[in-house]
């Protein structure tokens, strides 16, 4: 099978076997050629060359409709449920049940979802609306959706990325009760750990092309080297942390959005100069909030930020940034740059009004251009030449070039929301390199991530949020069903110690020392700031 | 085995507290003492006469008179009650219903009516205020109707008025030649329809903006029929452009209720062509197969197609019959009331659909009532033209759309438009 966007080569005469109730796992980094792949078999896409059979017949998809009748089912990395539309209703559309006059059997609908919710305990009401269940649940949705048109294979594209390891421990088991009864399930991801848990095959995709395949016996490393083609480090390298004063105070912080609801909770944290605290949590449970309140996108409700016993509550985007706030967002194409502007100009859009880049109303082009060659060379942007737009470059380079801009000042706090997301893995490990020599220079640093190897990688220590609430800070040394645990809402102290009965003693030291250092220091920092 | 669902403790938001919101205890406050003061305390002498009564009612009501500052008084004293409660509610954070500011609503238009018409010893013809209202509300509900099921499948529908006056312009002039009315009601959907077909291969096949077709499309249809009025219309009116009106359908007893059947049920076959598609899609939109597509494709097209479901044939398929629905809206300008047609006669009442779909939030329901207020504001200006108050002329006519403002701009409050409207669907 090929498929082709202009020049760029998506899938370069793929072939792949699926067998009858089997789980083979499709591996492959960011952008390798997973999902425009399934989206071709799932009939989304128009193929540019191959063919599919099923049962050895060659079929024809026109649209997602032939796939579907053809037995094939997938769920979305983003959801294809609309938001406002009640359970029974999102399973139903498409394939209504009707009465006379062309008017919904709403019972009969939702009597299907009742019946296949019960058949694996999904425990979904039909009646709720999309947009009030938690991501966990309208996956389930989503699955229930697939098997209500009666789905052989089931296409499940990163079906992980957006759940709690608890909840990716449950997708698990639903998949293995869905091998059970016959599906086969094709299971697109990136994440190792997965792949070796659930899958009975495995097909490593790099740049479009298939390049083998592989054992779920293999050691994560050696996927790894696979995915990527060449040996790669998994662990960031760093040196142990040698914290300094606090410096950064948040308090009491709680921000309310356009509709009232609260999305960032009476949160209160200190960073340490010389630190990297790490905000862990599932998407969509305050980070983005609270990252956007401290550089003063969103003004919050109530609370106060101090950076060097100034607060920063009511103070301007631009006086934070003259504070030395560094702030990388989460989403580098809508607020990270500006696609249209040269790679230069992108590089000075915080000082673009200050000497020795301005005089008076005019820019000293001459200026920009050699400042930015300097930092095309520190910071190994590849690229044509510093006048292109910024959109010609990869995602890599791209944040490269941001993060050039916001670590070019003398800062006192740097920020970073989700650094590595959509990057490949060369990239990581430079952001991650950067991140780390910020740190040693003594300047605070949050990094809000959902990807927990992103967080055990960086952190000196953990925050989790679940919900607009901090549930705890604890040691970079807590295990990973802790701090799962703590992401779907636990208290640190119960999620210790849940955990700890279960693996005995072993993390007992690493994770109870860390858990009361942290509200011993809370306390006192408290007292400084007032 | 089990998947056990995460335990989703509902965290308690402690100290978080909303601000009061003050925008309608103040709106109301102001309108309270406006009406106690200016039509109670320093009101004008003289009486009020409500005449409820028309001919042929089964039983007669007889005339309300009343004191005009008596009348204002007590509706100022009322109003009052009802803002210290909307302030009582604001304060403790409590959510009121509907009935509320409807009920206030009310009481101030009749306060200000009993001002209005005292001094001068005017007659207020509170049939003739419904029933006028009701006529002007018509158009407006017609294509309140046609923005919304063109919104809820993701075409934002600004050629509204366009497709208003093209029905107005083809009704009349199949019905003259014709010489029978109801060819025209058969002519007008085709008119709206073929508007729509424009909007839809420009907005659906090369993804233009469909904000800018909508208004370049009334400019067309303003510059087509003018022409055409100008040239070929007035040249032989008798047999272009004469006047044919649909012929008034009473329904019996229903129609001999006092006041309400009256003004209800004692019209032509437009107005209860609008009655059906009002319920009609009050339950398709929501209850039928048709409704869920159409309201998924203008939603989240992407899932919509993943089911198999053609978005854009959907969304042209809906479009068509909104502008349908508009053209049918725009015959009640011509042969509905009995009129020639006139240049730009449609007025703008495109434009105020728009308001009246937003206002009534994307349901067809709330849309109607939303029509309503405005052909009523609209329909008090009117009478109280004609039986002389001491508010300018102007002023009066200003109304409706210092109404449309207000409603717009104060009771929308949160509204979700369609998610995915005035979004071109490209895979």
């Amino acid at each position: 099978m090929t498929k082709v966007f202009g020049s760029f080569v998506a899938n370069d005469h793929i072939d792949l076997t699926i067998e009858p109730g089997e789980i083979h796992a499709l591996l492959g980094e960011n952008g390798a050629g997973k999902s425009t792949m399934m989206n071709v078999l799932y009939g989304l896409y128009d193929a540019d060359g191959g063919e599919i059979l099923i049962d050895d017949e060659p079929v024809r998809f026109s649209g997602p409709g032939d796939a579907v009748a053809a037995g094939i089912g997938m769920v979305h990395q983003h959801f294809m449920l609309v938001p406002v539309f009640t359970v029974a209703e999102s399973v139903a559309l498409g394939y209504e049940p009707t009465k006379s006059l062309g008017l919904l059997d709403i019972a009969q609908a939702r009597k299907k979802v009742i019946e296949i919710s019960s058949r694996f305990n999904f425990n979904i009401d039909p009646d709720a609306l999309i947009e009030d269940l938690p991501v966990g649940a309208q996956q389930r949705v989503e699955i229930i959706k697939a098997l209500s048109r009666d789905a052989e294979i089931l296409i499940l594209d990163e079906p992980t990325a957006v759940l709690t390891p608890q909840e990716t421990d449950e997708l698990i088991s639903i998949m293995r009760q869905l091998k059970e009864q016959g599906t086969s399930i094709v299971f697109i991801t990136h994440k190792l750990r997965e792949v070796r848990a659930i899958a009975d095959s495995i097909t490593v995709i790099r740049r479009g092309k298939i390049v083998g395949e592989a054992s779920p016996e293999s050691t994560e490393a050696e996927l790894a080297s696979q995915m990527v083609g060449r040996a790669v480090s998994l662990t960031t390298e760093k040196d142990e942390a040698d914290p300094g004063d606090a410096t950064f105070h948040v308090r009491g912080l709680t921000v309310v959005d356009k509709a009232e609801n609260v999305v960032v909770d009476d949160v209160s944290f200190d960073v340490r100069r010389g630190e990297i605290l790490a905000v862990a949590g599932v998407q969509g449970n305050g980070q983005t909030e609270l990252a956007e309140t401290i550089i003063g996108l969103t003004e919050p409700r109530l609370g106060t930020i101090t950076l060097d016993g100034k607060d920063l509550v009511g103070e301007s985007v631009k006086n934070r940034l003259g504070a030395g706030i560094g702030f990388v967002p989460e989403d580098r194409s809508t607020d990270g740059i500006i696609a249209e502007f040269a790679i230069r100009e992108n590089m000075i859009l915080d000082v673009y009004d200050r000497e020795p880049y301005a005089k008076g109303l005019n820019l000293k082009p001459k200026v920009i251009t050699a400042e930015a060659k300097s930092k095309v060379e520190e910071f190994d942007i590849r690229l044509g030449s510093v006048a292109d737009p910024i959109a010609t470059l990869s995602g890599g380079n791209q944040q490269k070039v941001v993060l050039s801009r916001e670590l070019g000042r003398q800062l006192r706090l740097f920020i970073a929301s989700q650094p590595t997301r959509g990057l490949d893995v060369g990239s990581i490990e430079f952001v991650h390199k950067r991140v780390i020599a910020e740190r040693d220079s003594g300047t605070p640093c949050i990094i809000v991530s959902t990807e927990l190897d992103e967080v055990y990688g960086l952190a000196d220590r953990i925050a989790v949020m679940y919900s607009g609430r901090i549930v705890g800070i604890v040691g970079p040394d807590t295990s990973r069903e802790a701090l799962g645990l703590m992401m779907a809402g636990v208290p640190a102290e119960e999620a210790l110690a849940a955990t700890d009965a279960e693996a005995a003693s072993a993390d007992e030291p690493a994770a109870t020392s860390a858990g009361p250092a942290d509200d011993d220091s809370a306390p006192t920092s408290a007292e400084e700031t007032e | 085995m089990t998947a056990q669902t995460v335990e989703t403790t509902s965290p308690t938001h402690a100290k978080v507290v909303a601000p009061i919101a003050w925008k309608f205890p103040i709106v109301y406050s102001i309108l309270a003492l406006v009406s106690f003061v200016f039509f109670g305390l320093i009101g004008r002498d003289g009486e009020t006469t409500f005449r409820v009564a028309s001919g042929g009612d089964l039983f007669a009501i007889p005339d309300l008179v009343v004191s005009s500052t008596a009348a204002g008084l007590t509706l100022g004293i009322l109003l009052v009650i009802m803002a210290a409660v909307s302030v009582y509610v604001a304060m403790r954070r409590l959510s009121i219903g509907s009935w509320f500011p409807m009920l206030f609503g009310i009481l101030f238009v009749l306060s200000f009516l009993a001002w209005a018409g005292g001094g001068s010893g005017g007659v207020i013809p509170l049939t003739t205020l419904l029933a006028g209202a009701l006529a002007l509300s018509v158009p407006l509900i017609f294509g309140a109707m046609c923005g919304l099921v063109g919104e809820r499948s993701g075409i934002i529908n600004i050629a509204i008025e366009g497709q208003l006056l093209a029905g107005a312009f083809l009704a009349a002039v199949v019905a003259s030649v014709v010489k029978n009315p109801y060819a025209g009601l058969l002519a007008a959907p085709i008119a709206g329809a073929l508007v729509a077909v424009i909007l839809t291969f420009f907005a659906v096949k090369y993804w233009v903006n469909q904000i800018i077709i909508g208004v370049v499309l009334n400019v067309l249809v303003v510059g087509v029929t003018s022409f055409l009025y100008s040239t070929v219309l007035t040249e032989d009116p008798g047999l272009w452009n004469s006047r044919q009106k649909l012929p008034d359908l009473p329904i019996p007893l229903l129609s001999d209720i006092p006041v309400l059947g009256r003004v209800l049920f004692d019209q032509n076959i437009l107005v209860y062509i609008m009655y059906v598609v009002v319920i009609a899609l009050q339950i398709f939109v929501f209850r039928s197969k048709w409704g869920l597509r159409m309201r998924a494709v203008g939603e989240h097209p992407k899932a919509a197609d993943t089911v198999g479901i053609k978005v854009n044939l959907t969304r042209v398929r809906n479009t068509l019959l909104a502008g349908a629905i508009a053209g049918l809206g725009g015959a009640f300008f011509t042969v509905g009331s009995g009129l020639a047609f006139g240049k730009e006669m449609s007025a703008g009442q495109g434009y105020i659909a728009l308001a009246a779909m937003i206002l009534g939030k994307w349901n067809p329901k709330g849309a109607l009532m939303a029509a309503l207020l405005f052909g009523f504001s609209k329909s008090l200006g009117n009478t109280l033209q004609s039986i002389g108050t001491p508010v300018a002329n102007e002023l009066l006519l200003m109304l409706p759309y210092i109404v449309t403002v207000f409603a717009v701009a104060g009771f929308v409050g949160r509204v979700r438009p369609p998610a995915a409207e005035g979004v071109p669907y490209v895979k």
